[in-house]
């Protein structure tokens, strides 16, 4: 009996040890995609935990915040367009006095990009959601300090690419040659030896759209105010979203 | 298997054949094979409720509560289910930017998701931002790539996991995206990027020699493919061995079935990605089996 005992546990670990040198292995595998259609029941459980914060959400988006008396779409112009304007105005306006407050200095200038103008605005009644609308980014607003040489790239970027790249605090005009025909900022000409402060995003100083130029700065002041927040308070502060097309950035017929 | 029964079970065959006995054996006490489901999401982005009617793409499609259904009835056919998330869980809708991450964790939570990987965009509330709703999260964290030592993630996010299900055991570890020029450097902060590749060959001698896992899976949040020599989920696939899964995420890619790509020695590796938006769920079966009832050409792929 001892001998059986001695053989049956040979057995067992020749048996362990086959089992661990042979594991399984895999020997099918199917994949697929399962759409998620309203064919499948939601779940009352979820859909009541959902709820309330949809809710609210609804309600906090729909809030009338002003009146926009007629549609505003980027592609309403060349070089410079309403709803651009609106924004660079917007973040010189509300930027400014938090500059002023913390810095003891102002901001000469605005500059975004026209591909971050993310939607029109209709006409009628502008609401939260329009300011989610028009900004879904997380970006924020940021002041940078630059040359006056650097402000010539900054120049000279608009002029070559032609494209209503929001502005304001500065006025660019163009020859029919495409050529700047003339160049200011807070309505002087570029003054070597000055230096400029220029509002923008975070997204576009750190090389977003090749602004490569807004990088070449001493000085970024990270104003701690998400651009999509600010044009909501701008919406909250104003009663009319009417911006017009001006002369700030165009280009000569001849 | 009881080993006790084991030895009674075979007592009599072990006296009447003796050493013959041992193929017997072998053969007789076979292990059932197993199935394990593995399902997936990536790139949700706060898409808590379905796209509405009248949206121009994807009308009536997605939503957690319905994706809860849909698991919960894949769950009852197979219990030996695992649910992971590629990354992107924040940031697309309103629900992100009013409640920061909390409400879709805790429908994650809800949902019983076994892990995610982190996504780019999982930082747009800043690495502190991502923090703060971690107690929200019923789930684990999983990266492998990113070092977070420096950081308030310290020891909050796993390398690798294992999981056990019908006794298989599940490795899985997790990829990142490149951080610098991605996220600003204000919200990863500290947070080092390590090479894929590298961590790849190491996490995979890890869980497949070191833990002898009989899956391993790779959580991916590289991108799926670039023209460009930027690390992709394939170029992943080819350049490593002992993955079977690469689920990945951030370039929002529909594939119409789970693309079956070779790795560095040949063998089979599927890489799937579902979209966005959680319109669609990824689903995976693997069948286990003992190594010589597989056929000689590999496994079989059915996609």
């Amino acid at each position: 009996m001892k001998k059986i005992a001695f053989f049956l546990s040979v057995c067992s670990i020749i048996f362990f040890q086959s089992c661990k040198e042979h594991p399984l292995a895999v020997s099918k595998i199917e994949g697929k995609e399962i759409k998620v259609t309203d064919s499948i029941a939601s779940n009352k459980e979820l859909d009541e935990f959902i709820a309330p914060y949809a809710n609210h959400i609804e309600e906090e988006m729909s809030a009338t915040l002003a009146y926009a008396p007629k549609a505003l779409a980027k592609s309403d112009a060349k070089y410079n367009t309403a709803i651009g304007n609106m924004e660079a105005d917007a973040v010189m306006e509300m930027l400014q006095p938090i500059f002023v407050s913390r810095i003891k200095d102002s901001i000469d200038g605005v500059l975004l990009n026209y591909g971050g103008i993310r939607s029109t605005i209709n006409q009628g009644n502008v609401t939260t959601k329009t300011g989610y609308n028009i900004m879904p980014f997380e970006n924020e607003a940021v002041v940078v300090r630059l040359s006056a040489e650097t402000m010539q790239e900054l120049f000279n970027y608009l002029a070559e690419n032609q494209t209503a790249h929001p502005i304001a605090g500065m006025q660019l005009i163009l020859n029919k040659d495409g050529s700047i025909n003339k160049a200011t900022i807070q309505g002087q000409r570029l003054n070597k030896g000055n230096t400029y402060y220029i509002a923008t995003n975070d997204y576009l100083q750190q090389g977003g759209d090749h602004m490569d130029f807004l990088a070449k700065t001493d000085t970024i002041i990270n104003m701690d105010y998400k651009l999509r927040n600010l044009f909501i308070d701008y919406f909250k502060k104003k009663d009319t979203i009417a911006p017009v097309r001006d002369e700030r950035f165009i280009k000569l017929e001849k | 298997m009881k080993r006790k029964t084991f030895i009674q079970n075979t007592a009599s065959a072990g006296i009447l054949t003796g050493i013959g006995g041992l193929g017997l054996l072998s053969s007789s006490f076979k292990i059932p094979a197993k199935h394990i489901t593995i399902l997936h999401t990536n790139d949700v982005h706060s898409h808590i409720e379905p796209f509405p009617a009248d949206d121009a793409k994807y009308p009536n499609l997605g939503g957690i509560s319905r994706r809860y259904t849909l698991i919960e009835n894949i769950r009852k056919e197979n219990p030996n289910t695992l649910l992971l998330d590629a990354g992107d869980i924040f940031q697309g809708t309103p629900f992100f930017n009013f409640y920061g991450g909390e409400i879709e964790f805790k429908l994650m939570s809800k949902l019983k998701y076994d892990a995610a990987t982190l996504g780019n965009h999982d930082f747009d509330n800043g690495i502190d931002g991502f923090n703060a709703q971690l107690p929200h999260a019923d789930f684990s964290f999983i990266s492998s790539n990113y070092d977070f030592s420096n950081t308030v993630l310290d020891g909050k996010v796993k390398d690798y996991q294992v999981f056990t299900k019908d006794g298989m055991k599940i490795g899985v570890f997790g990829l990142g995206i490149e951080l610098d020029g991605l996220v600003s450097k204000k919200n990863y902060k500290e947070t080092q990027y390590l090479n894929p590749v590298e961590i790849t060959q190491e996490m995979t001698k890890k869980l497949k020699q070191e833990e002898k896992c009989d899956l391993v899976i790779c959580l991916s949040h590289l991108g799926y493919k670039y023209d460009s020599d930027k690390i992709d989920d394939l170029k992943l696939a080819s350049k490593t061995k002992d993955i079977d899964l690469i689920i990945g995420g951030h370039t929002h890619t529909f594939l119409p079935k789970p693309t079956v790509t070779k790795n560095v020695e040949g063998n089979k590796v599927l890489v799937n990605q579902t979209g966005w938006a959680g319109i669609n769920l990824g689903r995976i079966d693997f069948y286990l089996d003992e190594e010589n009832n597989i056929s000689a050409d590999g496994v079989a792929i059915e996609v």
